[in-house]
């Protein structure tokens, strides 16, 4: 069984008998994470036969792959020769994206409970929440969903205990030290600062997700007003 | 252009075909047949390619107006179809006369049946796909489940024939007079059937639950809760409180994986499943023992039993050699 390994860099461990998870550490690290993106930069650029789809996050990276065509192991010997090559990938330089978010009220249920509990105002959320510039980690959890981070160490707050069965499609939460923004009405256990009228994911353009893996992300605060005339559009 | 006009929907019933596998980057999971055996087979017995777009009904089927007439087949579970009062037999194709209506029930058996038809059910392709993902309102028939008065265009059934996916490596009906009436083997049906004791290999994070904890996950039996559907299939019974510890950092996610939240209690990722998540997961449902998830209801209930990688492969391979037979379908 390839888990487990002790040897010094990137971890492998099965996840199914058709998937195999590569770990480039076990913490969020902006290193991590861009050797996530190194890697699936380079599968990008030279595919390996008989992988079928690849799901990035944090520090890892899933590998599905044909069981008739490889097991784990010979598989792990293979992208271990893509990792000796990383570090001659050049990345694509990171687009800058504005994000127009409406706080609070009906769209932001959560604001006034992450306020209290880091005793500080709604207000202070909101700058801090604004203040940053993110990176997009990776699209996750539904089409075009971006993990972004990170997060004002001071608004650090965990998940909602049982998530909500519907969350709103707009709706920017707050989870851990990550934020992001859901495209769809799904459910979801992040807690809701406030909404965006930009549709995230849509089919009739050309990048059907706003964000991509890589990006670099702000949030924008506007009225009730610029929100329903932007939603308008 | 032959079409299908939809009297009466069902409770949920959605263009699929094979799903969209590449497309995790973007965060889009490939959907696709929740019963893709039962689709596969469907495909063959009408002559299509294996991967064509059918028709998938859920619980309780609906009813359909050929308006031109054609050659179909029902795979997968027992919904009492009926073409015009007479009985349609499953696993095997049909002769459907222009303005014959074919009615579907309640279900009789598992979750899912298939209407499959010579050329596929015509729909614009999303990332190369005709898979309906309802969550995010793609794919498929406008995105969403039939309705009343949805007109169905079918394909052309000589494209159907030859259009693909990976799956089509057999085609070997193709050879035959393409109208001639088929059927599943009765010896494959009873190999290929739904399973309620799933396999599954050890879960990425398997070695956070301990031995206590794992005990209860593989002897106890649960019940497919109400909240069971195309994403996921929420479980109800014995709770796996320790080595649940609700947060970890999100990666990526399986089809099949088995990840227990903070509550204890396990819940299965199906093919409208997210592409990442934060949960530990215990176990993972074996390619093998996919189609066998589609066909689960609520309360039925299931037991999981574990296996190494190597026969989970062997298994997988099995089935497929069972499915390239040329014997499969006579």
């Amino acid at each position: 069984m390839p888990s487990k390994k002790s040897s010094k860099g990137p971890r492998f461990q099965p996840a199914s008998d058709q998937s195999l998870l590569i770990y480039f550490g076990e913490k969020i690290t902006r290193k991590a994470n861009e050797n996530v993106r190194r890697l699936l930069h380079l599968l990008g650029e030279d595919p390996l036969a008989g992988v079928h789809n690849l799901h990035p996050a944090y520090c890892s990276l899933l590998v599905k792959f044909d069981v008739r065509k490889w097991r784990q192991e010979a598989l792990e010997k293979e992208l271990r020769k893509y990792l000796a090559r990383l570090d001659k990938v050049n990345l694509p330089a990171p687009r800058e994206v504005e994000i127009p978010v409406c706080y609070g009220g009906e769209f932001g249920p959560d604001l006034e409970d992450v306020a209290a509990t880091h005793g500080m105002t709604p207000e202070r959320v909101i700058e801090l929440h604004t203040s940053a510039n993110y990176l997009v980690y990776f699209l996750g959890f539904t089409p075009g969903f971006a993990y972004l981070g990170e997060l004002a160490q001071e608004l650090v707050t965990p998940r909602l205990p049982s998530p909500r069965k519907r969350v709103p499609a707009g709706s920017v939460g707050i989870a851990g030290n990550q934020t992001g923004v859901y495209p769809f009405e799904t459910p979801g256990g992040w807690r809701l600062l406030g909404r965006t009228p930009l549709a995230m994911f849509r089919t009739d353009r050309e990048d059907l997700s706003l964000l991509s893996i890589g990006d670099h992300v702000r949030f924008v605060p506007i009225s009730r007003e610029s929100f329903a005339e932007l939603a308008r559009r | 252009m032959s079409a299908i006009e939809v009297l009466a929907p069902g409770l949920l019933t959605t263009v699929q075909d094979l799903g969209r596998e590449g497309f995790g980057p973007m965060g889009v999971s490939p959907s696709g047949a929740a019963d893709p055996l039962a689709l596969r087979m469907g495909n063959r017995l009408v002559g299509n390619a294996e991967g064509a777009a059918t028709l998938e009904m859920t619980l309780l089927g609906g009813t359909f107006l050929f308006r031109e007439g054609g050659i179909g087949a029902l795979t997968g579970s027992d919904f009492g179809a009926n073409l015009d009062g007479t009985a349609v037999p499953r696993w095997a194709s049909f002769e459907v006369k222009p303005g014959q209506t074919l009615r579907l029930g309640p279900t009789r058996s598992g979750a899912r049946c298939y209407l499959c038809v010579q050329g596929g059910i015509a729909v614009k392709s999303f990332l190369g796909s005709a898979s309906t993902h309802l969550l995010s309102g793609l794919g498929g028939h406008e995105g969403r489940a039939l309705r009343k008065g949805d007109v169905l265009k079918i394909g052309d059934a000589r494209e159907a024939k030859e259009k693909g996916t990976d799956h089509n490596a057999s085609s070997t009906e193709g050879a035959h007079k393409s109208n001639r009436l088929r059927s599943v083997a009765a010896k494959a049906l009873e190999l290929l059937a739904p399973r309620k004791v799933l396999r599954v290999t050890p879960g990425p994070q398997s070695d956070w639950f301990p031995k206590a904890a794992q005990r209860i996950f593989y002897s106890s039996t649960y019940r497919v809760s109400e909240e069971a559907n195309r994403m996921g299939l929420r479980l109800a019974g014995p709770a796996i409180r320790e080595g649940a510890h609700g947060e970890m950092i999100s990666e990526g996610v399986s089809l099949g994986a088995i990840q227990v939240a903070a509550g204890g209690l396990p819940i299965l990722l199906f093919v409208e499943q997210q592409t990442t998540g934060g949960y530990a997961k215990m176990a993972n449902v074996i390619s093998a023992d996919f189609s066998s998830l589609g066909q689960l209801r609520p309360r039925d209930e299931i037991r999981f039993e574990l296996v190494n990688f190597e026969s989970a492969r062997k298994l997988f391979i099995e089935q497929e050699k069972l499915l390239a037979a040329k014997d499969l379908i006579v």
